[in-house]
């Protein structure tokens, strides 16, 4: 019998580690034994002995990594679970980027979901959140301020075609992460009904592609070189790129571009201020406060385990709410990640 | 308020002045009156509403909010009226019918004492989303500062009715929030409203850069010369008992010049320079460009700095004696009336610009190298025959300014720059020597951005790249040793003195002249060149 949970989850410094089951979910280095919960490479590194992760992101590490990016792969099938040395592991849907899972960990009826990165509102590009009953709740906490308070992303992406209409001899430069970020944008501009060629920086490519490939539709998209035409060929287009490009040489091929990011960030004004930007677009991947908030309600676990992000004021709002809470101080996962 | 909220977001973090025309003329467009012509009023700072403290604001979201909490948010945002924009919440759905017009909310708030202004506040915020909260909070305790000058919504206005400026600026005191009647006539709904207002703006007759090609033009025969002197310009208007000073955009700065004003015993409009000056048995004491900025942009004014710093105006011309609109006639003309004019005025206040005398062009170029006075930035050549015209007419009036004070200096940090620049790095700040002779180290002096053409800028950004030594967000420290580094030929105005700057010194109007690619950073300048130029300019006679 497992009193401590402690027992069956716990942090290390190679990430939380499983020491009734021996396997580290989303671990910082290289391990016997990895269970991942997504993509994005804070949490999916390369050089684990053996992996085990959703099919989607198998694919996604493979495309990142190469082929051989682990000695042994295994899929997990959303909602079945498997045992590894006596514990029961179960994969349910985040709704962070596609592929994204929670992890359900249970052993002799204490059960722990890692829930890596996940948020509550839908998005085109990849299953939603799936709540999972459970004993304690490990969440993210990315955004666990009460500032951050996402607002309706299609209003977002009204705001940049307003822009375009607006502006129809500049270029909009967006920034947004390859993985999951840059998709969600080019299918929502396409929801919201926007049909002309959208051009892409080469570092998004092989994931758009592999979007397509699993049924995301992102519509007629080519790459942002000039090498076929002239500068002015990108007057009014709307381009899609790593922020990073944005403020590399890169970024000169545009007609004075008006430069957009789309990021949970966004919201503070003096961050958009410090990079550049122009045009913020608020749009994140991760849950803003009320649904970080809302989830811990619903779930109404006997533990809340705070990770990455601002721990302290999600800590306070379990105090003042009555729940068990206390950060995990979990290193390696990048803050900026959105 | 939405529409208006959603303005100033996008205007705080648009750099480009084009950029910032096209949102307000867009704006103009699709919003309707009261509210655009609130708007407006509220971006040139002429909008006078209940001022709400921001500590009634505190009170608000103490009453709703976990202490701890809030002092989390505030802590990772920095701004009061932002962290409350964004933490406010409300358990109301926002119903878009029930969402407040910017007019609702200035007359309400025009009627409000200040506690019930809280009230409407707090009711106002459970209303709006955060992006008009936050337009609201700024609004209310007065800190709307989104880098719109009243001379820049003045274009986007003559843009929007496709008019010229100096038809608003002219119009323009005439006027008041909201507005309305300019908007119909820019709209073409109705005619150019009449400027009822007494002692209105009249456009100010600007001059061009006397280059090269036309030197041979200048000849003592038709163009008087005159002495350019540092100051503000600005237009002095007494009718009716009404007395204005504007600047030359047309701003009424009369408030902050009661020295002046008070003086003010004329009938008519002059135009001339002003200064900050005393006047003594021996003359009038002139002050430094600095010492008029201790008197410019205020409010208000302390008899403290009455009695330190008092206002002069220096008179170069006269547009109406008493009534008689006189700027038709010639300026040789107005400039007699103008010394007849002048004898009537407080000579404490105020005198005539001296005409300068010279007989062939090399005169000039030799006033020019010495002039009298070292508040003095150049040569004007008015052409006698030449009526006062609005704007910037080629021919009639030419500036000579003196060669700009140069220096060289090492560059120490760059930045990167915005919209079309964003991805070079185009602000450079540069540091002259100070310190022992042996062991002297780089003082950071100025910022400039421009000046430098398109080639040198691609140089730059190379340099910066491959000898950055520190990132600090968009700012990147780059190498200056004394053999290794980069040497920026500077050109600037004038120096001021300067407490913010660790130097003590700031530069007027400074821009990159010359890459000195040959000289190494040890022969740049040392701060002593500055500081005795400093002495220099600030010595009057």
């Amino acid at each position: 019998m497992l009193n401590r949970p402690e027992a069956l989850l716990c942090s290390t410094p190679a990430g939380l580690y499983s020491p009734a089951g021996d396997f580290y979910i989303d671990p910082v280095r290289s391990v016997d034994r990895a269970l991942i919960t997504h993509g994005h490479s804070d949490h999916a590194r390369s050089g684990h002995q053996k992996v085990m992760a959703t099919q989607q992101t198998l694919d996604i590490m493979g495309l990142r990594y190469g082929a051989n990016f682990a000695g042994e792969m295994q899929a997990a099938e959303l909602g079945k679970t498997v045992k590894i040395n006596g514990v029961s592991v179960g994969f349910h849907p985040a709704g962070h980027v596609l592929g994204s899972a929670q992890i359900a960990v249970e052993k002799d009826g204490m059960r722990i979901v890692a829930s890596g990165d996940y948020k509550r509102r839908a998005d085109p590009t990849c299953l939603g959140f799936e709540p999972v009953a459970c004993d304690v709740f490990i969440t993210e906490a990315t955004f666990a301020l009460p500032v951050f308070r996402h607002p309706d992303s299609r209003d977002e992406i009204a705001k940049l075609l307003k822009s375009v209409d607006q502006f129809p001899e500049r270029s909009h430069l967006v920034g947004a992460y390859a993985l999951g970020k840059a998709q969600r944008v080019i299918r929502m501009l396409r929801d919201a009904g926007y049909g002309r060629t959208i051009y892409i920086h080469g570092a998004l490519a092989k994931l758009c592609d592999y979007y397509q490939s699993q049924g995301i539709d992102l519509g007629p998209l080519a790459s942002a070189t000039v090498e076929t035409g002239s500068v002015q060929d990108f007057a009014g287009a709307v381009v899609i790129g790593p922020p990073a490009a944005f403020v590399d040489r890169w970024a000169r091929r545009f007609p004075d571009p008006v430069s957009c990011f789309a990021s949970g960030w966004m919201r503070i004004r003096q961050r958009a201020r410090q990079q550049g930007v122009e045009l913020p677009i608020i749009l994140s991947d991760h849950c803003d406060w009320d649904e970080l908030t809302g989830t811990i309600t619903e779930l109404g676990p006997s533990q809340v385990w705070v990770t990455h992000g601002r721990e302290e004021a999600l800590v306070r709002w379990c105090d003042l709410k009555g729940f068990a809470a206390r950060p995990l101080h979990l290193v390696g996962y990048e803050d900026e990640g959105d | 308020m939405e529409e208006f909220a959603q303005l100033l977001d996008r205007l705080v973090l648009t750099p480009a002045r084009n950029g910032k025309l096209t949102l307000l003329v867009d704006y103009f467009r699709d919003t309707p009156d009261p509210d655009r012509g609130l708007a407006l009023a509220a971006l040139t700072g002429d909008l006078n509403i209940a001022n709400v403290k921001p500590a009634m604001i505190r009170g608000l979201i103490a009453e709703r909010m976990d202490e701890q909490l809030f002092a989390y948010s505030y802590d990772y945002v920095g701004d009061l009226a932002e962290t409350i924009s964004l933490v406010w919440s409300t358990d109301e759905p926002i119903r878009a019918n029930a969402v407040p017009m910017l007019g609702d909310i200035v007359t309400s708030l025009a009627r409000a004492s200040r506690s019930d202004a809280v009230r409407l506040v707090e009711k106002w915020l459970d209303q709006l989303d955060a992006s008009a909260r936050y337009a609201l909070l700024k609004l209310v305790t007065g800190g709307l500062r989104i880098g719109v000058s009243a001379r820049l919504a003045k274009q986007a206005l003559a843009q929007f009715g496709d008019v010229d400026v100096t038809e608003i600026e002219e119009l323009w005191h005439g006027l008041k929030p909201p507005y309305e009647p300019l908007f119909a006539w820019l709209e073409n709904r109705a005619g150019k409203p009449q400027s009822l207002a007494a002692a209105p703006f009249r456009p100010v007759m600007l001059s061009t850069p006397l280059e090269e090609p036309d030197y041979s033009k200048v000849n003592a025969e038709d163009y008087a010369a005159e002495w350019k002197w540092d100051g503000i310009r600005v237009q002095l208007t007494a009718e009716d008992g009404q007395r204005r000073i504007y600047s030359r955009t047309g701003d009424d700065i009369s408030h902050a010049f009661p020295d002046i004003a008070d003086f003010m015993t004329f009938e008519g409009t002059l135009d001339g320079e002003l200064l900050v000056a005393r006047s003594a048995d021996s003359g009038v004491e002139i002050g430094a460009f600095g010492d008029l900025q201790q008197r410019l942009n205020r409010k208000t004014v302390s008899a403290k700095q009455l009695e330190s710093h008092p206002a002069f105006v220096r008179l170069y011309d006269l547009l109406f004696d008493g009534e008689a609109d006189i700027r038709a006639l010639p300026f040789a003309e107005r400039r007699t009336r103008l010394e007849n004019f002048v004898k009537q005025l407080e000579p404490t206040r105020f005198d005539l610009s001296p005409l300068v005398s010279y007989s062939t062009f090399e005169d000039l170029v030799e006033l020019r190298k010495n002039p009298p006075h070292p508040i003095i930035e150049g040569l004007m050549l008015k052409q006698r025959c030449s009526a006062y015209v609005p704007g910037r007419p080629k021919g009639p009036w030419f500036k000579w300014k003196r060669d700009p004070f140069t220096i060289d200096a090492v560059l120490v940090y760059a930045q990167r720059g915005h919209g079309k620049r964003s991805s070079y790095y185009s602000d450079y700040t540069f540091a002259v020597w100070t310190g022992p002779e042996t062991g002297p180290h780089l003082v950071p002096v100025g910022k400039a951005y421009f000046g430098f053409t398109d080639d040198e800028l691609k140089q730059l950004d190379a340099f910066v790249r491959n000898n950055t030594t520190e990132r600090f967000g968009p700012v990147r420290s780059v190498r200056a040793e004394p053999e290794h580094g980069l040497v920026l030929e500077v050109a600037f105005e004038g120096l001021n003195r300067s407490k913010r700057h660790k130097s003590g010194v700031a530069m007027r109007f400074p821009r990159i002249s010359r890459l000195r690619w040959d000289k190494p950073p040890i022969e740049a300048d040392r701060l002593e060149t500055l500081e005795a130029l400093l002495r220099g300019s600030e010595t009057a006679d």
